[in-house]
C-alpha cells in the first residue's frame, strides 16, 4: 500500500487540519509525486485514510489541471501560452520542443522521457518565454537554451539552467 | 528619473542578502511581532492598520484593516488566516519574488494579523506549480518555530500561533478567496455564494480572514514606522503605499519594480521599464493583470492608483502591467486572454460556464478568417449577459479583454469579418462545428 510506506509523512499532514478531508490535495500530491500519476488504487487509499468515498477523491481530482489521471513521461514539459509569455515568443519554444523531440502538445516521447503540455500562466510574465519542467521554472528560453535543457535532463536527469529563488530585475551593482 | 524608497523589496535587493532568519533580523526583522505582543492590544493593531490605509494587493483592494475588524470578538470557536499565494493572474509574478527572496517578511506578518485577529492557526494557500516557494516558505517556517516566532508560547506571551503551507493544484479561481477556502477544505474549488462572508463563515464555517502574500508584508512595516507613515505614502487618502508593479510584455526591462502608488504608467514603462524593446510605439496595455480592461497609449499620464485607474475605465488590480507594441493584433490577444478563462472557469455559473466557451469560439472564427458579419453583435451580447450574473467575479473579469478592445479596437475585429467575407466562396455555406 502506498500510503504504508509513508506513514510518517501522512501523519504529519493529517496532524495540520481540524477537518480530515483538507489532507486531500496533499495526500494525493505525495501519491502523484511517488507514482508520476494519480492511479486508481491510489485514489481508493486515501478515500479510506480520510472516511470519504472514491468518487468524492474522484471528483475533486478532475477538477485540479495538475492531477494526471495516466502516467506521463519522466520529464513533464509545460510551456506557458498565455497572452503575457506568447508576446514574446512562448508559440516558438512549443516548435522548438516539437522540433527537437518530434512530439506534440499532449503527446510523449517514445522513450517516456518527455511528455509536452501547453499550459496556461505560471507566475512568470516578466522572465518569458518560459517552461516548467516537473518541480523546476526555466525562464527566458531561446531555442539554444531550450536544447540544452532538454540535452542535460537526458544525459543527468537535471539541469543547472533552471532558476532559483527569483528576482528580476536584479537590483544593479552600486 | 526619480527614486523611491523601497519597503518590501529594500532588503532582498541588498547584496549578499538570502532571507534567511537571521539576515531578516539583522535588518530589523520580528522587531513588529516583539512590539506587538509586549506593547499592543489586538484592537490597537487593527487601528493602526485602518489608519494606514493599506488596502487588499491581490486585486480588489479592500481595506485590511476594515476586513480585520468584521472578525467577531466573541466567537467561541477557532477563527482562521489564510494567507492568499496562489499567484495566477497573468501578469502578476510579485508573490513570487516576495516570497523566495524574503519568506520571513510575510511569515512576520502573518503572525502579526494572527494576533490581531485572534487566530490560532494560519495556512498560507500557495499555487501548486510553484514548488519552490512552497520549500523555501517551509524552511523559514521551521527557523521561525525553532527561534520561538511560531508555535506554542511564541516570544513567552503565551500565544500560540501555528502557519502552515498548503499547496493547491493548478487552478486559477482558487485565488477568489472562498473558492481558495472550499479547496482547502479539500473540495473542487468553486467559489462560495457571499454572503455569508469569510469574515464570519469561512475556512470550517469559521471567521476567517483571507489577505495577499503582499498585503502582509506590509504589516511589519506599518507596525514598525507607524500607520500616519504609511498612509503618507504614495496617493492618500485611498492608495497609500508602495506596491510591486509587475511589468511584462514588449518592454526592454520587464520584471517587479516597487514605487509608491500614483506614479504615471508613462513613469512605470519607459523610465523604469525602459521603454518599447523595439523602435515601434506602444499601442496598447493592460494596467492591472489580465481581468482588467486594455488601455491606450492616451492614458500613460493615468496615476497608478485605485482611484485613477478606475477613472479611466479600468483597474489597478493586482498591479500586472502588460505593454504590447504596435503591430499587436487586438483580436489575437484577447483572443489569447479568452482563452485562459475558458480554461480557467470553474463551471458552476452557467453564463460564465457557457458564455466563455461561446466567446472563445467566435473569436477563434473571426481570427481564423471565418467570421461573419454579425460575430461582433454576437461578442457584444455575449459580454453584456455574463457580468453581475454569476457567483464571484470571474465572469466579470472574463469579458474585460474583449469588451475593452472592442471599444477601442472595433476596426481590427471588423476588418478580419471583412477580409473573411472577400475571401470566403460565395453562395456557399461553411459549416461551423461546434465542440
Amino acid at each position: 500500500m502506498l500510503l504504508d510506506r509513508f506513514k510518517n509523512e501522512v501523519e504529519a499532514i493529517l496532524s495540520r487540519y481540524p477537518v480530515k478531508r483538507s489532507a486531500l490535495l496533499p495526500l494525493l500530491n505525495l501519491a502523484q509525486r511517488e507514482e508520476g500519476f494519480v492511479s486508481e488504487s491510489a485514489m481508493k487509499e486515501i478515500a479510506k485514510v480520510l472516511d470519504l468515498t472514491p468518487a468524492q477523491v474522484f471528483e475533486t481530482v478532475t477538477f485540479y489541471t495538475m492531477f494526471h489521471l495516466k502516467p506521463i513521461g519522466k520529464f513533464h514539459l509545460q510551456v506557458c501560452k498565455s497572452l503575457m509569455c506568447a508576446l514574446v515568443g512562448s508559440d516558438e519554444v512549443v516548435v522548438w520542443i516539437q522540433k527537437k523531440l518530434g512530439i506534440a502538445p499532449g503527446q510523449t516521447t517514445a522513450d517516456n522521457l518527455f511528455t509536452l503540455s501547453v499550459v496556461e500562466c505560471l507566475g512568470s510574465c516578466g522572465t518569458g518565454p518560459m517552461m516548467q519542467v516537473n518541480d523546476d521554472y526555466y525562464e527566458q528560453l531561446s531555442e539554444e537554451k531550450v536544447g540544452r535543457v532538454l540535452d542535460d535532463l537526458k544525459r543527468d536527469g537535471t539541469c543547472s539552467l533552471k532558476t532559483g529563488p527569483f528576482m528580476y530585475p536584479q537590483p544593479l551593482a552600486k | 528619473m526619480a527614486t523611491y524608497e523601497k519597503i518590501l523589496l529594500k532588503n532582498m535587493e541588498q547584496p549578499g542578502y538570502t532571507g534567511s532568519l537571521a539576515d531578516y533580523e539583522g535588518t530589523g526583522g520580528y522587531r513588529a511581532l516583539r512590539t506587538v505582543l509586549r506593547d499592543m492590544q489586538p484592537d490597537q493593531v487593527i487601528e493602526v492598520v485602518k489608519k494606514s490605509g493599506l488596502r487588499g494587493r491581490g486585486g480588489a483592494g479592500f481595506p485590511t484593516g476594515v476586513k480585520w475588524g468584521f472578525i467577531p470578538k466573541n466567537h467561541p470557536g477557532p477563527k482562521y488566516l489564510c494567507c492568499n499565494a496562489d499567484e495566477s493572474e497573468p501578469g502578476t509574478f510579485k508573490d513570487r519574488q516576495l516570497m523566495e527572496r524574503d519568506p520571513h517578511q510575510m511569515l512576520e506578518g502573518m503572525a502579526i494579523t494572527c494576533f490581531a485577529i485572534g487566530a490560532q492557526t494560519a495556512y498560507i494557500y500557495i499555487r501548486g506549480e510553484f514548488r519552490l516557494g512552497a520549500k523555501i516558505l517551509e524552511q523559514a517556517i521551521q527557523e521561525a518555530y525553532a527561534a520561538g516566532y511560531l508555535g506554542v508560547n511564541i516570544l513567552g506571551s503565551g500565544l500560540t500561533i501555528n502557519i502552515y503551507v498548503h499547496l493547491g493544484a493548478g487552478a486559477y479561481i482558487c485565488g477568489e478567496e472562498t473558492a481558495l477556502l472550499e479547496s482547502l477544505e479539500g473540495k473542487r474549488g468553486m467559489p462560495r455564494f457571499k454572503p455569508p462572508f469569510p469574515a464570519t463563515h469561512g475556512l470550517y464555517q469559521n471567521p476567517t480572514v483571507v489577505n495577499n502574500v503582499e498585503t502582509m508584508a506590509n504589516i511589519p512595516h506599518i507596525i514598525n514606522r507607524g500607520g500616519e507613515w504609511y498612509a503618507s505614502i504614495g496617493s492618500p487618502p485611498k492608495s497609500c503605499g508602495t506596491r510591486v508593479f509587475c511589468l511584462s510584455g514588449h518592454v526592454k526591462r520587464p520584471g517587479n519594480y516597487e514605487t509608491p502608488m500614483g506614479i504615471t504608467f508613462r513613469e512605470l514603462i519607459y523610465d523604469l521599464g525602459g521603454g518599447m524593446r523595439s523602435d515601434k510605439p506602444l499601442k496598447a496595455f493592460i494596467p492591472g493583470g489580465a481581468s482588467a480592461p486594455f488601455l491606450t497609449p492616451d492614458h500613460l499620464d493615468v496615476k497608478m492608483d485605485f482611484e485613477s485607474v478606475a477613472l479611466a475605465g479600468s483597474m489597478l488590480g493586482s498591479g500586472g502591467v502588460t505593454v504590447m507594441e504596435e503591430g499587436t493584433n487586438m483580436v489575437w490577444a484577447a483572443l489569447r486572454l479568452m482563452e485562459f478563462f475558458y480554461h480557467e472557469s470553474c463551471g458552476k455559473c452557467t453564463p460564465c460556464r457557457e458564455g466563455t466557451s461561446w466567446l472563445v469560439q467566435t473569436l477563434q472564427r473571426i481570427w481564423n478568417k471565418r467570421g461573419r458579419p454579425e460575430d461582433v453583435g454576437v461578442l457584444d451580447e455575449l459580454c453584456g449577459n455574463i457580468p453581475g450574473r454569476t457567483v464571484c467575479a470571474f465572469g466579470d473579469a472574463a469579458v474585460s479583454p474583449i469588451v475593452s478592445t472592442l471599444l477601442h479596437w472595433r476596426g481590427e475585429y471588423e476588418a478580419l469579418i471583412r477580409e473573411a467575407q472577400e475571401t470566403m466562396p460565395r453562395n456557399k455555406e461553411i459549416p461551423v462545428f461546434t465542440s
